[in-house]
């Protein structure tokens, strides 16, 4: 009891300095402050939102709260034409947006690192076998995919992020498999292969910590990917109908002419914050570079 | 022939990607939930046309016999019928294509000429305000939504100033002669502003940041420090010796973004309801046109895989250092 208890801060001290989190860059702090903000909004969500966010709203004098502007009637940004209140769909697309984003993203890198592990450690035909399946996967065009996919299963937000693993994975797989190629040759490596270590445990101890950090870095890229791509899929008309997400409410926005209508306050917002998150993933990744390649000075 | 081998072996992987997506494409509609001929047969046809589409297709035969006749079909370029415009999907496709090139490739040659001169400028100025100004700007250009994007230009530039029609390639009643009249005429031009810029906002980011990376890159080599030591000034150092080698990658990168191009081409289309083929797709599987989805998704795999490979072998053939091994 005693051994476990002292074993595991160690070991999450330990994983969070494998992860080598960029702390010290301005740009990935800024980057990390966002997701905090969002992580916390979309946790808080049932007590920041004012409204339901699919509730249609009367005004005190029962009349339909549709296409108020902002301020007017208390409605901090406004109502929908179907008058729905645009800030808690705003607050409420924060958790869909993130729990897609996540999800997907880990998917990502977890598959694309395990392939990239494989292909790169072994060698020989299962690499060639792998690779190819990665090119195969680099000549799927990536949105027509997930909306063929997404409208012949039933819409939902995970349809949507089983097909972005299935294709997106080949990015992380090819930079990871070039990071074995040169780690594999090391001197501590053929030092435990000598010392009798299995395969496995070389894979799992030695090597797959030193990718720890591209690991995380396209994960985070995919993270950017997957909202952009759920959002778009969701303007299309195909995403998940259960789910408010800021894609479907600038699909809303769109359909409900609020272009002409000149309703700035409803489909502004969505996006703002689609470019925070997605850019938040492109700054951290900045920092990361920075620390992984730090003759490249960028 | 090591240059030769190479390029017969880049052809070689080229045919097996473009019949693995192939394969994919055929699985996946014939395995789809529901009936397996709703992939060619609409139940609106009449009996005479199912019937035919079942010999031409071979829908009552076993799945490895239909798979033959699938592929022996693609290769005469039969892609079956359209289940909403009765008319054979190649001929539909095919005349959808121009429109969407045009788009695509006008917005790319204005996003490579922004970017490269920007990227170099950004270079040259590094560690100035103007430079950590504008690449945080650029990464953000990067998170945007492109069909965002275009809806706030068409609010701003079409809704509000008036500036721009609002979509389309032509205002209804004009009609042309022929393609070549309309993709010349002024109007044509007006239409086509709005998408173009969309793409080419979003697609700048790309080779102006590849651009400033490699001439950050270039700069530091020998041949550069010796230009400056020759004296010449630092507009020619610049110019002539250090972009000329730094914008090899960068142009290798434009066959790829023309791949990615058609695919984010499939939302821009809608926003400003642009004849082309991506709006076609999603039109297609509103209505599960199935013939035209499969049509339509094969010629974007096409050219995404053509444009993979035209990179491949520009990259060997531009950068002789760069070993196929």
């Amino acid at each position: 009891m005693l051994d476990v208890a002292s074993r595991k801060p160690n070991l999450v001290a330990r994983l969070l300095r494998s992860l080598r989190l960029p702390l010290n860059d301005p740009f990935a702090l800024f980057g990390l402050a966002i997701y905090v903000v969002f992580v916390l909004t979309a946790i808080c969500a049932n007590y920041l939102a004012p409204y339901d966010p699919t509730e249609i709203l009367y005004t005190p004098s029962y009349d339909l709260a549709a296409d108020l502007r902002p301020g007017q009637e208390g409605f901090v940004l406004g109502t929908t034409s179907l008058g729905r209140d645009i800030f808690s769909q705003i607050v409420y697309g924060t958790r869909s947006a993130l729990l897609i984003g996540i999800t997907a993203a880990f998917m990502v890198a977890l598959i694309g690192s395990i392939v990239g592990l494989i292909s790169g450690y072994f060698g020989g035909w299962v690499d060639a076998l792998l690779m190819r399946l990665a090119d195969i996967a680099f000549g799927i065009p990536f949105l027509p995919f997930v909306i063929v996919l997404a409208a012949f299963l039933k819409p939902s937000v995970w349809n949507v992020v089983i097909a972005m693993a299935l294709v997106l994975w080949r990015d992380t797989a090819r930079v990871i498999r070039s990071q074995v190629l040169t780690l594999r040759t090391r001197g501590y490596v053929d030092a435990a292969r000598v010392a009798g270590s299995s395969d496995l445990k070389i894979i799992l101890r030695h090597i797959t910590p030193n990718i720890l950090p591209l690991s995380f870095l396209y994960g985070s890229i995919a993270i950017g990917w997957a909202i952009l791509t759920e959002a778009s899929i969701s303007f299309l008309g195909f995403g998940d109908p259960e789910s408010i997400s800021w894609g479907y409410m600038l699909q809303d926005a769109f359909a409900s002419q609020a272009l002409a209508k000149q309703a700035y306050y409803w489909f502004v917002p969505p996006g703002i914050c689609i470019i925070l998150v997605v850019s938040a993933g492109f700054f951290i990744t900045r920092g990361y570079e920075n620390i992984l390649f730090p003759k490249l000075g960028r | 022939m090591p240059h030769l081998k190479a390029a017969a072996n880049r052809a070689l992987q080229f045919a097996l990607v473009l019949w693995a997506v192939v394969t994919i494409l055929f699985l996946m509609f014939r395995l789809m939930p529901g009936n397996p001929m709703a992939a060619y047969i609409d139940p609106t046809f009449t009996v005479e046309q199912q019937q035919a589409l079942m010999a031409q297709f071979g829908l009552d035969k076993p799945l490895w016999e239909q798979y033959i006749i699938y592929l022996g079909n693609l290769l005469q370029g039969e892609l079956g019928q359209s289940f909403r415009y009765r008319e054979p999907v190649a001929e539909r496709i095919i005349t959808l294509l121009p429109n969407t090139l045009i788009l695509t490739f006008s917005s790319l040659i204005i996003a490579y000429a922004f970017g490269i001169l920007a990227g170099a400028y950004l270079a040259w100025r590094r560690g100035s305000t103007v430079e950590n100004i504008a690449v945080p700007l650029v990464l953000t250009t990067r998170s945007m939504p492109e069909f965002w994007l275009g809806m706030v230009l068409l609010a701003v530039f079409s809704f509000w100033l008036g500036w721009f029609p609002a979509g389309g390639t032509r205002s209804a009643g004009t009609s042309y002669d022929s393609l070549w009249a309309l993709y010349t005429s002024g109007e044509f031009l007006r239409y086509l502003t709005l998408p173009a810029l969309t793409l080419a906002i979003y697609s700048q980011g790309l080779p102006l940041l590849l651009m400033r990376s490699n001439m950050l890159d270039v700069m530091k080599e020998d041949f550069v420090t010796m230009a400056r030591i020759k004296g010449l000034s630092p507009w020619t150092v610049v110019v002539r010796h250090a972009a000329r080698n730094a914008l090899l990658p960068v142009m290798t990168s434009f066959a790829i973004a023309v791949g990615y191009q058609l695919q984010g081409n499939v939302v821009v289309e809608s926003v400003f309801s642009w004849p082309g083929l991506g709006r076609e797709l999603v039109n297609a599987v509103s209505a599960s046109d199935y013939p035209l989805v499969q049509g339509a998704f094969l010629l974007i795999a096409m050219v995404v895989i053509l444009m993979n490979l035209v990179a491949d072998l520009l990259y060997g053939f531009l950068d002789p250092r760069v070993s196929h091994a």
